[in-house]
């Protein structure tokens, strides 16, 4: 149980940063925290206690294996999420070239 | 097995990859290609529209078969609701690919601006057909993915701040719905829909349900920018380009908002009361939140986006009025009444609203301004942006012969016979307020004596965009046709009755009868 609970408190740091950072990287940055916690969450989701990696050999038959879909569900959400940081990094180094900055204070053109 | 099911994903994918490989020898090229896909994907929808009927077709990819009547490997499902929901992204897409290609002309690398284009339908009528949860999350990313990068399009100081904004909000979305999809896994052990129901169908803990259900739906209402979630939608709308701003207002919060929640929520879940009154609150609240805000703006964009989010607070109030009644087990022809009335409601706003903002970008592209205290006139120079825009004014606040006002009609008739008295007042009002609203938009914008005498060199828009304005506009008229007996029993009512009837849905695809 504690592994699932450092999981979530992963996933509170993440959104706190996202709250309270005022510099654009760090938001980013606390963005990728809370994603890897659910990344995290979705591996265990898969574990068995004692079990080994899904690999049948018919030489040695183990009885236990883990759940290998949530492995494969995990490896989509990295690539999915390496293309989310790609974009939002390119937008941050676009932001700086015309604002200047990274503070976030300081980016309010829209309102209202 | 339908053969041409896959083609919704394949062919704009495939469209996107051509237009960036062939773009830059073929000038040119991109425009009329990805239109020509965009038509394609129009009929074969209209053709699926009216083939599909009552039946839920399927089709499993890479042919995997059940496995003792346990679903392996990924389906896709097409049925009355789904056929509604992709000819309206395919239709809306189409005409504002047309309209572009005048439009964009203000813009350089229009490839990217196409394949992006194409990305983004793939992505939508991936999360629209998808038949388990774990591929629409991926098709979801595509398209918010596809759709971040449009929003910034302009890359000038307001549309970064926009997309910056639409980016950490939607990641954050993005996390609860994987959330909510791995808690489903740890339980349930498949991801399709109709067998987690049938799992779940079998007993569950009752808080655990409820955690899943929250997490799902804070992050698709978050998608679909409901009220308590919406600060991203009237930045990230307001400063995309205008064909964009049409396809993300009028299809996007729908195809991968509304839709999946209602999907999700009648198909999936257990309908409790609990849940049904929190979506009612959440519908009510972004309907009149939403008009109170826009009544302010004077930006013409801005004013839109906040309407998107009150119109769209209409159909989510009366899915919930429905799934209520559905909890309850009493009344089930007002229930479908205003199931009908929300869905109606959803093809009706993607019309108008993606009409109103192709007309805001003409606007913006004869004269350079968003703001109504800077125009006036222009009924005079823009004789057909002004008659379609004063179509979709007065079909957005309800006005009698078109579509807004039989759409409201049956939300507010189903209200009243539900004895939700008071919600079927506030819709009252809320139309009232959006009427007035809109006056003002027409008022500024094309009847108000102009000022200063510039305004004279002012030109209508070249033909693209006339076009897809004057097609939209008729689709406003006609869509009211949806009411009458005959042709609503072949699009609204099988739409309806998947919705109704939970079990047909998950019996159906895993054949247990």
């Amino acid at each position: 149980m504690i592994v699932y609970s450092l999981c979530f408190i992963l996933f509170l740091v993440g959104l706190y940063g996202v709250i309270t950072r005022r510099n654009l990287v760090k938001i980013a940055i606390s963005l990728s925290i809370m994603e890897f916690s659910i990344f995290l969450l979705l591996a265990l989701v898969g574990y068995i206690e004692g079990g080994v990696a899904p690999i049948v050999d018919p030489a040695d038959p183990v009885k236990l294996y883990v759940d290998p879909l949530p492995q494969a569900m995990v490896l989509t959400a990295i690539v999915i999420g390496l293309a989310t940081t790609a974009m939002l990094m390119a937008v941050i180094i676009r932001i700086y070239r015309k604002y200047g900055t990274f503070d976030i204070r300081e980016i309010k053109n829209l309102r209202g | 097995m339908n053969p041409l099911m896959p083609l919704y994903v394949v062919l704009p994918l495939a469209g996107a990859f051509l237009i960036m490989i062939l773009g830059s020898f073929i000038r040119n090229l991109n425009k009329y290609f990805a239109s020509l896909v965009l038509l394609f994907l129009v009929i074969i929808s209209f053709y699926s529209l009216f083939s599909t009927g009552e039946k839920v077709i399927l089709y499993k990819v890479g042919g995997w078969e059940p496995v003792k009547s346990i679903p392996i490997g990924i389906y896709m499902v097409l049925d009355g609701f789904t056929a509604i929901v992709l000819c309206v992204i395919n239709l809306i897409g189409f005409l504002s690919v047309f309209y572009s290609i005048s439009y964009i002309g203000r813009y350089t690398s229009e490839n990217y601006f196409y394949a992006l284009f194409c990305l983004m339908i793939a992505g939508m009528n991936g999360v629209v057909l998808s038949g388990d949860l774990f591929n629409i999350f991926v098709f979801l990313e595509i398209s918010a993915i596809s759709s971040y990068a449009l929003v910034a399009f302009g890359v000038e100081k307001n549309e970064l701040e926009a997309t910056f904004k639409y980016q950490v909000l939607g990641g954050i979305a993005s996390f609860l719905i994987l959330m909510g999809i791995a808690f489903i896994y740890w339980k349930a052990k498949t991801l399709n829909i109709a067998d987690i129901r049938i799992v779940f169908s079998s007993g569950y803990d009752r808080n655990y349900y409820l955690l899943i259900q929250i997490l799902l739906l804070s992050g698709f209402g978050l998608k679909a920018a409901i009220i308590p979630f919406h600060a991203w939608l009237p930045d990230a709308h307001s400063t995309a380009p205008s064909p964009i701003s049409a396809m993300l207002s009028g299809v996007l919060i729908k195809a991968v908002g509304i839709y999946v929640i209602i999907r999700l929520f009648f198909n999936m879940f257990a309908i409790s009361e609990g849940m049904a009154l929190l979506i009612t609150t959440l519908g009510t609240l972004s309907m009149v939140v939403g008009v109170f805000l826009a009544i302010g703006q004077w930006d013409i964009k801005r004013l839109l986006a906040y309407h998107s989010i009150s119109q769209m607070g209409y159909v989510v109030l009366s899915v919930g009025i429905g799934m209520m009644l559905i909890s309850k087990g009493i009344r089930n022809e007002v229930a479908a009444l205003a199931i009908a009335g929300g869905i109606f409601h959803l093809i009706n706003h993607a019309a108008f609203k993606g009409l109103l903002f192709l007309n805001a970008g003409a606007i913006e592209y004869s004269i350079g301004t968003r703001d109504l205290r800077e125009m006036g006139g222009l009924a005079k120079q823009m004789p057909v942006t002004s008659a379609t825009s004063f179509v979709a004014s007065m079909a957005i606040s309800g006005i009698p012969p078109f579509n807004g006002f039989f759409s409201k009609l049956i939300i507010i008739i189903a209200a009243i016979m539900a004895k939700f008295y008071l919600l079927a007042l506030l819709a009252v009002i809320v139309s009232i307020i959006t009427l007035a609203s809109f006056l003002k938009f027409q008022r500024y914008a094309f009847f108000n004596k102009a000022e200063n005498e510039i305004k004279s060199i002012i030109k209508e828009v070249p033909f693209p965009m006339l076009f897809s304005m004057i097609v939209l506009s008729i689709i406003c008229l006609f869509l009211s046709m949806l009411v009458l007996p005959g042709i609503r029993e072949i699009i609204l009512t099988p739409a309806t009755d998947i919705l109704m009837d939970p079990s047909k849905y998950s019996s159906q695809i895993t054949g247990i009868l």
